[in-house]
């Protein structure tokens, strides 16, 4: 999987959480959404195919989280930590080259 | 130099406001502290404070005013009463657990039903869970003294908790007593001006105030509350210390009175405490060995107060405007829960009286000294005792 663009603010925003608490509980710094990752809450998860993508970005594009990242090759992959298993990318796909399917966990 | 004004307590709550120079006071109307905004009012269309005066429309969105307004980072202050206060419930678990110095002027009153204006305690009592501190005053020369005391508390880099300052609803809001007003240096020496230390609004410090805590910080949150809470026990000391050496006018925790050599202490708190020392004076006349203890500061409770005053006497009574269903009063589970390990401890008794503004009288005040009477003689008696209560009518 292709590195997250997000790694140098996980980062920052992992080691300022990980220092004491503050007065309040106030979170110091923006970008908790980072840390926080909303991929538990998914139901269904996209499965790839690879071969029947036609490389059109749709996918990429709909994504409302945005939980898809383009490879080298410009294929789409899915960060599962964000994914909250919506579905839009497979409804969008023009090919059919992504199947929501139940995740078991 | 200090002026002595002619006053009610709402009255002095409002000149309390006035000399603590809040920059916001969101506030909706309720009997019996009605008099507390409008005065505030009246003050800030004067131009004599400088301050947004936000009409609101309950007083679930004036706490959330407040909440706001101290979280951008300035000196805040509302006031309310009963049904008002109960309303701000959830708003003030939030301004606690957020570490905001709000200061709440609350006219004691009794909850509904059946609807009552008159004084209890129930009101603030029933939120004394929620991580506030919480004061009683006396007279309406407390209820002016300790909101700026409540203010200079509550923003102590070591404490940052939101406060709440109790007086009796009409007993002290719609009465009129003399009060010294202190002089606007003095009390400018005393509170500073407000610097927000941890909870301010700045661009180029973004930060979020009231975040979602998942089960991993949830606990540390909530004992930081508690902390504060400890920490509380004293600065307070050394605020009214202070205070005594600003205004001369001496606080503390809990105020014995005639309590050397007392068999039976009559520990109570608020308006009330002026009926039983008047009523301990008229005992001593008569050779009787009882004394009086008035807390003033309920939260945090003050406990090596209460073991110390326990040390003394044989039977504690506790006088109590509050009911908790089916354990007792909330003074007396406090002064139970703080004696529990004690190895010698006096017998403790609760007395629930006055519910809802029935006069507390030297007579019920004679059943609440037999009783107590009895017990010192080795007597069985109830712990919990309704006094004044009209059983005829049951």
């Amino acid at each position: 999987m292709a590195e997250s663009p997000f790694k140098a603010d996980i980062e920052r925003v992992e080691k300022e959480y990980s220092e004491k608490m503050t007065p309040g509980a106030i979170a110091k710094i923006p970008g908790s959404s980072v840390v926080n990752k909303t991929g538990s809450w998914r139901v269904f998860v996209p499965e790839f195919n690879r071969d029947k993508c036609v490389r059109c970005y749709l996918c990429y594009l709909y994504c409302p989280e945005p939980a898809i990242y383009l490879d080298e090759e410009n294929y789409p992959v899915f960060d599962y930590d964000y994914c909250k298993g919506c579905g839009i990318c497979a409804n969008e796909c023009p090919v059919d080259a992504i199947t929501m399917v139940r995740e078991s966990k | 130099m200090p002026v002595r004004k002619v006053m009610k307590a709402n009255e002095a709550a409002a000149w309390a406001a006035k000399l603590a120079k809040p920059k916001v006071i969101a506030a909706f109307p309720i009997t019996p502290s009605t008099l507390v905004p409008e005065k505030i009012s009246e003050f800030v269309a004067n131009g004599e404070l400088d301050a947004e005066f936000i009409k609101v429309e309950s007083e679930h969105s004036a706490i959330s005013a407040c909440v706001g307004a101290s979280a951008a980072g300035v000196r805040t202050f509302t006031a309310t009463a009963s049904q008002g206060l109960a309303l701000m419930h959830e708003v003030l678990f939030i301004a606690a657990g957020m570490r905001l110095p709000i200061v709440i002027a609350v006219g004691n009153r009794a909850l509904s039903a059946p609807i009552n204006i008159w004084n209890d305690w129930q009101d603030s009592i029933s939120e004394r869970d929620t991580g506030w501190l919480q004061f009683y005053a006396e007279n309406n020369q407390e209820a002016l003294d300790l909101i700026l005391a409540a203010f200079k508390v509550a923003e102590d880099e070591r404490v940052l908790l939101p406060a709440m300052v109790g007086f009796d609803a009409f007993i002290l809001t719609h009465t009129v007593e003399p009060v010294e007003i202190p002089d606007q240096e003095a009390v400018d020496e005393f509170l500073g001006e407000y610097e927000p230390k941890h909870a301010y609004l700045d661009p180029s410090r973004p930060i979020t105030q009231g975040t979602l805590a998942f089960p991993a910080h949830y606990m540390e949150a909530r004992y930081t509350v508690w902390e504060a809470n400890e920490n509380a026990r004293k600065v307070i000391d050394e605020v009214f210390a202070e205070f005594e050496k600003k205004f001369g006018r001496k606080y503390s925790k809990i105020e014995e009175y005639r309590t050397d050599d007392a068999d039976i202490i009559l520990i109570t708190m608020g308006s009330l405490a002026g009926t039983v020392k008047e009523y301990v004076d008229a005992l001593r006349e008569k050779g009787v060995k009882v004394g009086a203890a008035k807390i003033t500061v309920y939260r945090p409770f003050p406990m090596d107060e209460i073991r110390e005053i326990a040390g003394k006497a044989k039977v504690l009574a506790i006088l109590e405007k509050d009911v908790t269903f089916s354990v007792g009063g909330a003074l007396f589970q406090d002064v139970s829960r703080t004696l529990i390990n004690e190895e010698e401890k006096p017998k403790v008794i609760d007395f629930i009286l006055g519910l809802g503004g029935r006069d507390v009288t030297f007579e019920n005040l004679d059943e609440v000294l037999s009783i107590s009477k009895k017990a010192l003689d080795g007597e069985k008696v109830d712990e919990v005792n309704w006094i004044g209560l009209r059983k005829e009518i049951l």
